[in-house]
């Protein structure tokens, strides 16, 4: 007789040494030992085949690595390491000067770093900076100040922000911003780095603004009482107790934000220029690390100098961000302790 | 004395508002001016007929079918995975070394740079899985070049966090009390599972798959080298031998809704001229993700809801 669990059990009414002890009288033990052993057979290989599908993020990360390395290593057998610094050339009026040029097409390319690497940080410090102050603003008015029924649906709104494809965002720097800021601004290049920031900060205000929110509400209410209790007007709660208390939480998002930043592509593909100059103003156009991929990987020739170079500029924004999401995850993890979230 | 901190109270929390106020006016501003100027070009025509003229005219369509039909692939290979990764985080790995690892792997996953899983999917699913399976196969080059597959196999990585969190969250909400239940029943853990945990968290797990279709039907950057094309002039659609039945061919190129945008508004002959069909085809591209989006988002309300009412 087999039992299974939805089986209505039916059994003669149990003798007292059945009650005493357990009787397995209807029963087939080997049968039951049998299904118990397939079971745990089949229970094995489940865990197992789980285990490996757990494992393919770590494998990605690691393959990720391995094969951006891998090519980007190549770069350095096919340009001297001092290549990426800069190279010397022969300017117009003859004399040979020390100049930073991204320039790999030609009849020997020139692979400065510099123009890129400054690139990246003139879009991505500024659009930091614009998206912590709106970021961290609407953090904190969603937290404290907000009703309840007010932060619901805004909340939402702001993540919207984030589903906005980047592309859209870029097209919009394109052909409507670049405009508006260079009326606005007179600037002599109608795409720059400016307005590739203010597009790049829209996408990390949701970013910095909703982990600035969680960090603030998952402060304990005694905080606000005591802060309350001796006094303090709401702002001065929010300013003096809950911001310093959770500043490791606002810390963390904005590097994420950062890290975002520094990997946006398409925004600053359609909206910096691309002119690769070594400049710091923000008005001028530049070309990122991650816009020079996007823009050249499409036409060069597999195996060739430019082809390892483009990898090598992956690798070190891979490694850049990698770092960046390293530390802001250790912060979240700390203050996750201190807090007992 | 009292006065002036109130006031200056006042002041901060003022900024505070009007800035939350800048980024939805933003948001705001962006919905509009695409709704405005692309409501004018959207016609039936618009959707159906393909481009025209060198791309100067017509339509959109073959966009339309490849992101529909890239996304559809790229959910294919990611979701299963990604739910298999969830239920070992979960019900399995514990809190040890391994687990954090893994969960550590899966925020740096989420963090990393679009253009970087684009080189990715060149460097290993190209010119690495993909020559090396024509070379075993004996294809030519079949497999060792951009096409649909790899761009869904791209896409699909670049989501696969997305789809580990959002069904993590879903299993961690199914209460103990159910899957003790299941286990005093003599339940196994496989078992209690698949009958119990996972059909309880199947609302959140769709709700994961949604938001990452919409995810990967925006993302451009990882698709740019794998497998979009400028122009196609046919479908990447393959007829089955013998059986006659059209299917999506994944081993060809295809045209992608934002791919065709940002190509159209900086690689365009006239990119003036075509300023219309640009923001036609961003009118398209936003209203599909935003119209995913709301779905997986009231989706989220209407079960967190029902789950608390229980």
């Amino acid at each position: 007789m087999n039992y299974s669990l939805s089986d209505e059990i039916k059994l003669p009414p149990p003798s007292s040494r059945e009650v005493a002890g357990l009787s397995l009288r209807n029963v087939d033990l080997r049968e039951t030992s049998r299904r118990r052993l397939k079971l745990k057979v089949q229970e094995f290989f489940i865990e197992k085949f789980l285990f490996l599908n757990g494992l393919t993020s770590i494998i990605i990360i690691a393959l990720i690595f391995i094969f951006l390395f891998k090519e980007g290593v190549k770069a350095f057998t096919e340009i001297k390491p001092f290549q990426f610094i800069g190279t010397h050339i022969i300017n117009f009026s003859g004399q040979e000067v020390f100049a930073y040029i991204w320039q790999p097409v030609g009849e020997q390319g020139k692979y400065s770093l510099a123009p890129l690497v400054l690139g990246s940080l003139l879009v991505a410090i500024p659009a930091t900076v614009i998206a912590t102050i709106l970021g961290v603003g609407s953090g904190v008015y969603l937290a404290e100040i907000a009703s309840r029924r007010r932060r619901e649906w805004m909340k939402p709104v702001i993540e919207l922000l984030a589903g906005i494809p980047t592309v859209i965002i870029g097209f919009l720097c394109l052909s409507f911003l670049g405009t508006a800021v260079q009326n606005l601004f007179h600037t002599s290049f109608r795409l720059n780095a400016f307005v590739g920031a203010l597009g790049v900060s829209l996408v990390i205000v949701p970013v910095i603004a909703t982990i600035t929110d969680d960090t603030i509400r998952a402060i304990p209410d005694d905080l606000r009482e005591a802060a309350y209790a001796l006094g303090a007007t709401r702002w001065e709660t929010i300013w003096k107790v809950l911001i310093p208390a959770g500043i490791s939480g606002i810390t963390a998002s904005i590097i994420l934000g950062m890290g975002r930043a520094l990997g946006e592509t398409m925004i600053v593909l359609m909206a910096t220029g691309n002119a690769a100059l070594v400049t710091l103003d923000i008005f001028s156009s530049v070309r990122t690390m991650t816009a020079t991929i996007a823009a050249e990987l499409g036409a060069v020739a597999q195996g060739s100098a430019q082809y390892y170079a483009l990898f090598l500029v992956g690798a070190t924004i891979f490694t850049f961000t990698f770092f960046l999401n390293l530390i802001a995850e250790v912060v979240i993890n700390r203050m996750r302790e201190k807090l007992k979230l | 004395m009292k006065c002036k901190r109130q006031l200056s109270g006042m002041i901060f929390e003022w900024t505070a508002r009007s800035f939350t106020l800048i980024s939805m006016i933003a948001l705001i501003t962006i919905l509009g001016v695409l709704f405005l100027k692309g409501s004018q070009v959207i016609t039936w025509e618009f959707l159906t007929s393909e481009p025209l003229d060198g791309m100067t005219r017509g339509g959109i369509f073959p966009a339309i079918f490849g992101t529909i039909s890239v996304t559809l692939l790229m959910i294919i290979l990611a979701l299963p995975l990604g739910v298999a990764s969830a239920i070992y985080l979960v019900e399995y790995a514990g809190t040890g070394f391994l687990a954090r690892t893994i969960r550590a792997a899966v925020n740096n996953l989420a963090g990393v740079p679009s253009i970087v899983f684009g080189l990715f999917g060149v460097g290993f699913f190209i010119l690495f899985l993909g020559r090396n399976i024509d070379k075993v196969l004996q294809t030519g080059l079949l497999f060792g070049q951009p096409a649909m597959l790899w761009a869904a196999a791209t896409l699909s990585i670049l989501v696969l966090p997305v789809v580990i969190v959002s069904t993590e969250e879903a299993i961690r909400a199914v209460p103990l009390s159910h899957r003790e239940a299941a286990y005093a029943l003599g339940a196994t853990k496989f078992q209690v599972i698949s009958r119990v945990v996972l059909p309880q968290s199947l609302p959140g797990i769709l709700t994961g798959a949604i938001l990452s279709v919409s995810r990967g039907a925006g993302e451009t950057a990882p698709i740019l080298f794998t497998g979009c094309a400028y122009f196609l002039p046919r479908l990447p659609v393959v007829t089955i031998p013998y059986l006659n039945i059209p299917m999506i061919n994944p081993l060809d190129q295809f045209m992608e809704l934002s791919y065709h945008l940002f190509i159209m508004a900086t690689q365009s002959i006239d990119a003036q001229a075509t300023r219309p069909i640009q923001y036609g085809t961003a009118f398209v591209l936003i209203t599909l993700t935003f119209l995913l989006n709301l779905s997986a988002i009231s989706l989220r309300i209407y079960f967190r809801r029902r789950h608390k009412r229980r």
